[in-house]
């Protein structure tokens, strides 16, 4: 406990950084894995408009890029970290890797639950004269909510430990923190106090995308 | 084309492609449909009626023929013009096909909001069909907590958003139970009484054409065999699918040695013991080789197949006897 009041500004700055890392990178990751998996379900052969090459091409560059090891393809890719981001160490550059793994994982997320929307409703648009664009936004999209915020809270999570990860290479953040002290100086007591600020941040970021899943569906 | 025919099929054929086999759903189609008309399109599973119906709205595009839609040719239009035209042709579901996470009333403004209707319009246009569909106090529910036919209330209020000049019913019926399927089916006539909308029913069953419709198709193996009058081919049913349809599964397995006759309760008469009435006044005895009669409102609907006993005399005074009572009788002694 004295530990850590004594460390309690780097505890804080440590929470505060994994935050930003994982809430900025869930946002980016989103913005291209929402148009990227709405493209996966609509160039679909059973989609709303099959167009098979581009169906090929966006299915194997999710599958590519979700094969890689996040801890490698932190490595791997530290070139364009550094022309985007202009270094390579830093809660910033961190960012880059962590929307290119979780990016490919959003897109499949967003797929599986668009794909749960009952087939019947999406003629029922059709026969109505919807454009395709309609469908997507006001049928999609609106009857998947409640499965896209569960989504979100996998995806949300799932981000953060990859940025504990980030943290073994100089991004900041708790697993910084842990890795510093607790894997270099062998210093227990603040590797296990991170690790429980990073249980309790990963609990509350689950319960509330949970919560916000539950509140959204008119279902039941 | 006549001016009142509002849908005209001509030469429709579509197939399906299913692994590398092309099979056909619909072959050379012809149909047309009046105005006003609430027209039946009845057939066994796999018969292609849903194909058909979705051929009309075009949600299935016809390999060849055409589908004349109030004078225009559907299958000549852009998908943007189709789209357009689609707000002429509303459509119901046998699984109602609600938007779940939409209150009742934004699931009646949803066509309109597609249209492009503002949200005020479409409001008081959703709120005033609510009524018309007896729903007035379950705008703000969602669809999950509502019945199945109050579900369907609220699909063909949906599909009826853009007034519509048609309703297509795909099986609109078949998720509900008899009584609510009864509701739902007055329902129907009185929209169609009412505001003239020429309605399309498909079914497999018999009971729905015979509450509701005046014409009737009959489609067998991918093609229609007989259509008319739902009178006209109920009584006299020409194609062996419909009497098929009509006697049910099992009449082909009873022998009919001799002659036997089929008596329609059409609604016309009160739900009496017409049968025992009628062994008991004439005298004379009958085999009853099958029966399915219904008390609708303390009226008859069904029929009842017996045989006749040996005698021309005897027969004639039964079949005199129940021709009295206006029911409408048939001689069927050529189905077995």
């Amino acid at each position: 406990m004295a530990e850590f009041i004594e460390n309690i500004d780097m505890f804080l700055k440590g929470t505060g950084e994994t935050l930003y890392m994982t809430l900025l990178s869930t946002l980016i990751a989103y913005l291209i894995g929402l148009p990227l998996g709405i493209l996966l379900i609509i160039t679909d052969k059973n989609g709303l408009k099959p167009i098979k090459w581009l169906n090929v091409i966006l299915n194997a560059i999710v599958n590519i890029f979700r094969s890689i090891p996040f801890l490698i393809l932190l490595v791997w890719i530290t070139p364009v970290t550094r022309a985007i981001v202009g270094k390579s160490y830093g809660t910033n550059a961190a960012i880059v890797p962590l929307v290119i793994a979780a990016a490919p994982f959003v897109a499949r997320l967003i797929e599986s639950s668009i794909k749960e929307v009952d087939s019947g409703v999406i003629e029922a648009a059709k026969s109505m004269g919807a454009t395709h664009w309609q469908i997507v936004t006001k049928v999609l999209l609106s009857e998947a909510k409640p499965s896209l915020f569960i989504g979100s809270a996998i995806a949300v999570t799932t981000i953060l430990s990859y940025s504990a990860m980030a943290g073994f290479v100089g991004g900041g953040g708790l697993g910084d923190i842990a890795t510093r002290f607790g894997y270099y100086r062998y210093n227990d007591t603040i590797m296990t106090i991170s690790v429980i600020l990073l249980v309790i941040v990963v609990q509350v970021l689950q319960e509330i995308g949970m919560l916000i899943a539950k509140k959204s569906d008119k279902r039941n | 084309m006549s001016t009142n025919t509002i849908i005209s099929i001509r030469g429709l054929t579509k197939t399906f492609l299913s692994n590398k086999n092309t099979v056909t759903a619909l072959r050379n189609i012809d149909l047309d449909i009046k105005k006003g008309d609430i027209f039946g399109i009845i057939g066994v599973s796999g018969a292609g009626k849903s194909t058909l119906v979705r051929c009309i709205n075009l949600l299935e595009r016809p390999d060849s023929g055409s589908v004349i839609f109030d004078g225009r040719d559907l299958t000549k239009l852009s998908e943007k013009q189709m789209q357009q035209e689609r707000r002429s042709i509303g459509m119901i579901f046998q699984q109602f096909n609600l938007l779940m996470q939409r209150q009742v009333w934004k699931n009646i403004t949803f066509p309109l909001e597609i249209a492009g209707l503002s949200k005020d319009d479409a409001k008081s246009r959703a709120l005033k069909l609510l009524n018309t569909v007896g729903l007035s106090d379950k705008a703000n529910s969602y669809p999950s907590q509502l019945s199945g036919g109050q579900k369907q209330r609220v699909a063909i209020a949906r599909a009826l958003a853009t007034n519509p000049k048609v309703l297509l019913c795909d099986e609109a019926t078949s998720a509900l139970d008899p009584g609510t399927t009864k509701e739902v089916l007055a329902l129907l006539r009185e929209i169609n009484k009412t505001l003239g909308v020429t309605i399309i029913i498909i079914t497999h069953e018999m009971s729905v054409i015979e509450e509701v419709c005046n014409k009737v198709a009959v489609i067998d193996k991918n093609n229609i065999v007989e259509c008319g009058n739902v009178s006209d081919v109920f009584t006299h049913p020409k194609s062996e699918a419909a009497k098929k349809l009509f006697f049910g599964e099992g009449v082909k397995d009873k022998s009919f040695s001799k002659r036997c006759c089929r008596i329609v309760f059409d609604g016309s008469s009160s739900f009496d013991p017409v049968i025992a009435d009628m062994i008991l006044q004439t005298g004379e005895a009958v085999n009853i080789m099958f029966a399915d009669t219904k008390n609708i409102d303390g009226k008859a609907y069904g029929q009842i197949i017996i045989q006749l006993p040996d005698g021309e005399i005897a027969q004639k005074k039964i079949i005199s006897w129940l021709r009295d009572r206006n029911l409408s009788v048939e001689e069927v002694s050529d189905i077995g």
